[in-house]
């Protein structure tokens, strides 16, 4: 058998090649924060100092809804046509498959943060008084902590009739205190105000519900 | 172990789904070297014995045992599983579908996946997407991916539905062939009369129980 790591990289590559071919996680995800950029910044038409202090939110509830869209569609591959019984049927670790869809959803949650930050930036005229490094550390930290979650929680809902509702409904409740800290230490770090407190706790949330999930995975992937 | 031991037993499996019992208390043996078509109508259990077999359904009680082993995890590098859906990307093409559950279990023989695909009657350099191929083609390519990892037991849910005649009596061949190399293969199919001259044993069911086992497929299920 494969080692470990070698599985989850030539799943992740999989992921990859297969979102690469279809795009079906990055266009819903691109327009869907578009909208969210366009409308709100024409809504509110706010001055400097306001961007700074509703952007952390917008942003971060922007990618949130977003990330959900691709979450849904990473497990929407593997029930079409079953596959996940052809990976559950070989001697692959449960684990490597849920390491590599986090990776996975982890890159096409950062390349959409890639590409909408500057037009965060130019709507909302917005200027970092504080380290603007952190910024991406939190972005970082914040982006693992909604993907972590939501992938576990996008397989737990796989076999619920709902699915696509069941997973907002269970992601939001768990991931909010990653969401106010992400909030929080993104308007701090754009005011010039300490981060140092959110950025902490957002890094013990993480590692928390990693080993959590990482845990509970193999369970999650053989329910019936 | 020789050749016709059993390789599979199970003893007093049922199966229930909430109040709904699946599977009634079913005890087994099938033998190595063996080629056993499971036989009955809709809802009679054959897919559910079939996936408790390969470890994607736990009994609700009652044991399964392969190869002598219990758990599954330590037998399912050598089970081969092919289902009604087709348990392929349609993204990808076939060589690269293998290729990727090639490396799931370990193997770096670049040529193994060409070669079975071949097998099969398939082209390997097909480069089409198995979302475009014909429902006869996918079928034989889930089958080259049920046959990757070389498995001493194949179980196989339906292999000839929506197969033309000729390319079914192709794949009945195959299996022969495979099961002449020692392999056990369990096939559950409603196009009996295609094993009847290729199977060793007819294996009836009926409400989830194991009703009657021959070595001849009986007249009226030769359609």
């Amino acid at each position: 058998m494969s080692a470990p790591t070698g599985i989850t990289r030539v799943t992740l590559l999989k992921d990859l090649r297969l979102e690469w071919r279809s795009k079906d996680a990055i266009n819903s995800m691109l327009f869907f924060s578009l909208l969210v950029v366009v409308v709100f910044a024409f809504s509110f038409d706010p001055t400097a100092e306001e961007s700074r202090q509703i952007a952390g939110g917008l942003v971060w509830v922007a990618f949130l809804f977003a990330a959900v869209v691709a979450l849904n569609q990473t497990w929407a591959r593997e029930i079409r046509n079953q596959v996940l019984d052809a990976y559950r049927v070989s001697p692959a670790p449960p684990n490597s498959l849920f390491i590599a869809k986090v990776l996975g959803n982890f890159i096409f949650v950062s390349v959409l943060e890639a590409l909408m930050t500057p037009l965060f930036i130019m709507f909302y005229r917005l200027r970092a008084l504080g380290p603007a490094w952190q910024l991406a550390l939190v972005a970082a930290l914040g982006t693992w902590a909604l993907v972590v979650n939501g992938t576990f929680f996008a397989a737990m809902s796989l076999r619920t009739r709902s699915r696509e509702i069941m997973l907002p409904l269970l992601l939001f409740p768990f991931s909010s205190p990653a969401l106010i800290a992400m909030v929080q230490a993104t308007t701090a770090i754009l005011n010039g105000e300490g981060a140092h407190f959110w950025i902490v706790l957002l890094a013990t949330y993480d590692l928390v519900f990693t080993t959590v999930c990482l845990l509970l995975f193999e369970t999650v992937l053989n329910a019936e | 172990m020789t050749e016709n031991a059993p390789v599979i037993t199970v003893t007093n499996l049922i199966k229930q789904f909430g109040r709904f019992a699946a599977l009634r208390g079913i005890t087994a043996e099938f033998a190595g070297a063996k080629l056993y078509a499971i036989l009955g109508d809709n809802g009679a259990g054959k897919t559910t014995l079939l996936r408790t077999l390969a470890g994607l359904s736990q009994p609700s009680s009652g044991q399964v045992s392969i190869l002598a082993a219990r758990e599954f995890r330590d037998i399912c590098q050598h089970i081969g599983y092919m289902a009604h859906p087709s348990l392929l990307y349609d993204e990808m093409s076939g060589i690269e579908n293998l290729e990727y559950f090639a490396r799931l279990y370990g193997i770096a023989d670049g040529t193994r996946c060409a070669e079975v695909i071949r097998s099969v009657g398939l082209d390997p350099d097909l480069p089409r997407p198995v979302g475009q191929y014909s429902q006869g083609m996918r079928q034989r390519m889930s089958l080259a991916r049920a046959l990757l990892n070389d498995p001493k037991i194949l179980l196989l849910d339906e292999p000839f539905s929506n197969v033309d005649a000729h390319s079914a009596t192709e794949m009945a061949r195959l299996l022969a062939r495979i099961r002449d190399e020692g392999k056990t293969i369990l096939v559950v199919t409603h196009q009996a009369s295609l094993l009847e001259n290729v199977a060793d044993e007819f294996v009836w069911m009926e409400y989830g129980k194991i009703v009657e086992r021959t070595h001849a497929l009986k007249a009226e299920s030769k359609v």
